[in-house]
């Protein structure tokens, strides 16, 4: 059977090969088949096998037949009613899908203006609570107002009950005042009265008082106002000061950071600039100290600053930014360079620091021991100062120098002194001696000159010897001439022994001649003088003449006991 | 530290002459006049009434005593003992009575402020000035005693006039820009008014010794404003306390603010020393307590007292003023401060137990003294920056950059400090009592 079964299938799925199943050779089978196949359809079986007959029941096959085509229709009336269906339910799919999209659409919307909704919620949420920090605030504003206006009102009752208390003393004092009849008039009962303060008369109030007033009042004011400008130009100079010293230190700072950065590109144009610019700005402050009062020398120094400053910042930024880029290690290879040096210097300069301190270290040890050492007594003195010897001796050596420099001075500057003196005096002396010099030449014209001749000479040593021995006895001979000759006669005085009589002098001797009648009387005065001064007698009649000048007599004792 | 004996003085009326030889004193209706070194009684005049009020002349020649209830006021020459000299200004009246400082001439202020009466003691002349202003502070002399400022009121309207002291001629006359003018004060060197509104207004006028309005101040509106003003001895600067706890120093070159002081209840965030004054009450055992001991000592009842230093922050006790009354005990009311203007010293009188220090070169406070009473009084040095304080009981308290110290006034019978002064050399204090008076000498070191 299964060959049977197996061989038609595919017959049965074309729908166009109708007559392949059944051949006269296979109709038992084909029947056999056909009722197998009919009888799960719940239809009478179309073939008896039993009957032994191999003839067809006509009428179960028509039957059967009916039932199929039966059933062929109902199938096909339930496949278009399924059909149906399906469209129906594949368009209410379709309708439903629309729905659906319309509806998330719709809740999307929803969604978003939900979102909207809340999000003014929380503003106006923010905005009221703003506004009830405002309210809070206006309350807070409104009771301190109204504070205050409590405290002023009560400070105003106040003021106004003691002005009410006042004005009622004020009352009764003034109906007092007309009740009493006796008026307790202003007096002032005084002893004395007392003198003012500072001792002068008060002046009347006139108009030149209240000017001087006035005068000095303005006074005041300009001299308090000068003070004040002092003191503020004096701050002014310092702080100007303190800038300039600021820029300098700035300069340099920016001026040394250049010379290491040559490297880099980007700044050295930069600073090329601003070096050209320092040096310009470092010349010009010697200018500034001069126009201090300067309106444009002090913005010029106020700007310079803050430049130097913006360019200092500018610097420390830019370091600090590299150091930051060194750390995050970006650009290696013009880091690594430098951050290798940068090491190796670290190294170098913690070796060296190291090597400080071991060196400060044994030094301290060194020290430490020369101080507890205990030394011999007589050792530790020199010990001691072993250090510092060398040093001494040159010091010793220097100071000695020094002191003998320093006598040699003094003893020169003594020197000088004394040569100084000595010759003013012996200029004197010569100035004296010309003019007594001359004095005998006039008078050697008269007949009393063979005496004295002998005497002129030794009065010249004789005045050259006080000269020398004692300075001092030059002036008392002064004295002595010049009060003589104011006893004698004036023309006496004309033979002063000063150089600008010589003149006179001279004259004089050319006047002689002509007048004779004033000579004799000249030479009387003079030969009185010089009877003074050269006869032997001259310490008795002097002491006559002059007794306070004792010291010039001791003088001229010594004179003649040395001269003559 | 050297304490003198008690003796005893009415009215707080003990003034030290200003050259610094002679202690005045006045009790009851006498006039004690003693050598300050001794403390000899040299001269003893006496009054005809009560004596109110008592001053030196500016040369410490001469005493004025004046009692304001009869009118009076009487003159005593120290030099002269029976030289006289009385005023009677009649009926009247007597508010006020001081010296000019040429030391010869008494004004003297009549009752209602009607004028002021100028009395020479040297021609015996006497000249009017009309409207005086009653406030505060309504007259202030320079400091060398060349001009003499004075507030006027008239027809509703503030004035200033500014007098030669020499012949009272008057040198400038002008309006003031306030509501009502409550004080006025001279700049130490003579060049500056401050002129300051009352406590309705917050307005300083700084004028000039010509009358000119140099700059006007006002730090808020409405709010009470100044309670007090002090400038500082080199003239720098201007302090001005406010009843909002808070002094603002203003400076002599552009009279605007370059400081403000706080005073609040809670310090913290501040380089300043904190001194507490902290009591430490004698244990005394019951077996101690006999009769002998407690007549004997009243110092068993004086608690000493030493200062300690807290950490910040610290609390400072507040006492909340009255809001009904007027001229509220807040804000700060006296400003000081010390001879060389380094420190300032405030008090607020809503924290009244405690003394603020406040240091003007680096404008920050530098040391808070807290009492365990109100303080009554402090004052500086005339010569260094120490400055002295009294609360009431029987403690002296000094403060200098160096420390701070209390001691105990060694008297029998409870002397209580209610105010002092210094002595213009610094070495010496004059403290007073209710009704006794002591003084205290310094270390001299």
């Amino acid at each position: 059977m299964r060959q049977f079964s197996q061989s038609p299938l595919p017959l049965h799925r074309n729908p166009y090969v109708l007559s392949a199943f059944c051949t006269e050779h296979n109709v038992k089978e084909c029947l056999s088949h056909l009722n197998q196949e009919v009888l799960p359809l719940g239809l009478p079986p179309v073939w008896a096998e039993s009957g032994g007959s191999s003839e067809l029941n006509v009428v179960a096959v028509l039957n059967c037949m009916y039932d199929l085509i039966q059933l062929h229709h109902k199938g096909l009336r339930t496949l278009e009613n399924m059909e149906v269906e399906q469209l129906k339910s594949s368009s209410n799919v379709e309708c439903l899908q629309l729905t659906t999209t319309r509806l998330k659409e719709q809740l999307e919307v929803s969604k978003r203006e939900n979102t909207g909704l809340l999000e003014r919620e929380r503003q106006l949420q923010l905005k009221v609570k703003s506004l009830q920090n405002c309210l809070k605030n206006e309350k807070e504003e409104v009771q301190k107002l109204q504070n205050i206006i409590a405290s002023r009102a009560t400070q105003y009752n106040h003021e106004m009950k003691r002005k009410e208390r006042e004005f009622n003393k004020l009352k009764e004092r003034l109906n007092q005042l007309l009740v009493d009849k006796k008026e307790k008039k202003q007096a002032i009962d005084v002893l004395h009265s007392i003198g003012r303060a500072d001792g002068k008369r008060s002046l009347w109030k006139t108009e030149k008082t209240e000017a001087k007033h006035e005068g000095e009042m303005y006074k005041t004011l300009l001299s308090d106002y000068d003070t004040r400008q002092r003191e503020l130009v004096l701050e002014n100079a310092e702080l100007r000061k303190v800038l300039q010293q600021m820029k300098k230190d700035m300069v340099s700072i920016l001026s040394s950071r250049k010379a290491a950065l040559k490297s880099d590109k980007h700044d050295h144009s930069g600073l090329q600039n601003a070096s050209e610019e320092d040096e310009e700005e470092v010349f010009d402050s010697s200018k500034e100290s001069v126009e201090l009062s300067c309106v444009h020398a002090r913005e010029k120094l106020t700007n310079s600053i803050r430049l130097q400053w913006r360019r200092l910042k500018n610097h420390v930024e830019r370091l600090d930014s590299q150091v930051s880029l060194a750390q995050i290690g970006e650009r290696k290879n013009t880091d690594a360079v430098p951050r290798e040096t940068h090491e190796e210097e670290m190294d170098r300069l913690k070796l060296e620091i190291q090597q400080c301190k071991d060196f400060i270290q044994s030094q301290q040890q060194l020290l430490q021991q020369q101080l507890s050492c205990p030394c011999d007594e007589e050792a530790a003195p020199l010990l001691n100062d072993c250090f510092m010897l060398q040093e001494k001796n040159r010091l010793r050596e220097e100071w000695k120098t020094i002191e003998e420099q320093r006598t040699i001075f003094e003893r020169e500057r003594r020197n000088f002194t004394e040569a100084a003196i000595r010759l003013s005096h012996e200029r004197k002396a010569f100035e004296e001696d010309r003019a007594m010099w001359l004095k005998h030449q006039f008078l050697n014209l008269s007949p009393f000159t063979d005496t004295k001749k002998s005497a002129l000479s030794k009065s010249k040593s004789a005045f050259l010897i006080s000269a020398e021995t004692d300075p001092s006895a030059a002036l008392p001979l002064d004295n002595v001439m010049k009060c003589h000759s104011d006893r004698a006669s004036p023309t006496p005085r004309s033979v002063s022994l000063t150089s600008s009589s010589t003149a006179d002098l001279y004259r004089t001797f050319c006047l002689i001649p002509e007048n004779s009648s004033t000579k004799p009387k000249r030479k009387n005065g003079q030969a009185e003088e010089s009877s003074i001064h050269f006869s032997e007698n001259v310490p008795i009649q002097y002491k006559h003449w002059n007794d306070s000048e004792e010291h010039s007599s001791n003088v001229l004792f010594e004179d003649k006991n040395s001269s003559i | 530290m050297n304490f003198s004996e008690v003796f005893k003085q009415s009215n707080q009326l003990c003034k030290l002459s200003p050259d610094g030889k002679y202690l005045a004193t006045c009790v009851q209706y006498r006039l004690v006049v003693r050598d300050v070194s001794t403390l000899q009684i040299l001269q003893l005049y006496t009054c005809l009434d009560q004596i109110s009020h008592m001053d030196w002349s500016s040369d410490s020649l001469f005493i004025l005593c004046a009692m304001y209830k009869r009118g009076l006021v009487q003159v005593w020459s120290l030099e002269q003992p029976d030289w006289h000299c009385k005023i009677d200004e009649g009926s009247i009246g007597l508010v006020s009575s001081r010296w000019s400082p040429d030391g010869r001439h008494i004004l003297n202020t009549t009752e209602f402020h009607l004028r002021i009466t100028v009395w020479s003691l040297c021609t015996k002349a006497v000249s009017y000035i009309k409207y005086p202003k009653a406030c505060q502070k309504g007259l202030d002399f320079s400091r060398d005693g060349c001009y003499m400022a004075l507030a006027e009121r008239r027809d509703c309207k503030d004035y200033v006039s500014i007098f030669v002291c020499d012949d009272w001629h008057l040198l400038r006359h002008f309006e003031t820009e306030t509501q009502d003018l409550a004080g006025l004060e001279w700049s130490p060197n003579g060049c500056v008014l401050a002129v300051w509104d009352s406590c309705l207004e917050y307005k300083v006028l700084l004028y000039s010794l010509d009358g000119r309005l140099l700059s006007t101040y006002s730090a808020y509106e409405w709010s009470l404003g100044i309670k007090s003003v002090t400038w500082s001895p080199s003239s720098q600067f201007l302090a001005i306390g406010s009843y909002d706890e808070k002094v603002r120093i203003l400076n002599h070159i552009t009279w605007k603010k370059i400081a403000q002081f706080e005073h609040p209840a809670t310090i913290d965030n501040t380089k300043a020393t904190m001194f507490k004054e902290v009591e430490k009450r004698p244990a005394v055992g019951s077996d101690e307590m006999s009769l002998l001991n407690i007549s004997v000592g009243t110092t068993l009842f004086n608690t000493q007292s030493k200062y300690e230093i807290y950490p910040l922050p610290v609390q400072i006790p507040v006492v909340k003023p009255d809001p009904d009354r007027a001229n509220p005990k807040i804000g700060i009311s006296v400003l000081a401060f010390s001879s060389d203007s380094r420190y300032l010293a405030t008090k607020n009188d809503n924290m009244a137990s405690a003394v603020w220090v406040w240091d003007m070169q680096k404008m920050s406070l530098e040391a808070v003294l807290e009492q365990t009473s109100g303080v009554r009084c402090f004052q500086w040095d005339p010569r260094r920056p120490r400055l002295a304080l009294c609360t009431g009981n029987s403690k002296l308290y000094l403060w200098s950059p160096g420390g701070c110290v209390s001691v105990q006034v060694p008297t029998e019978g409870g002397f209580q400090v209610q105010s002092l002064n210094w002595h213009c050399s610094g070495d010496s204090l004059v403290l007073l009592g209710k009704e006794q008076l002591c003084l205290c000498y310094m270390d001299s070191d």
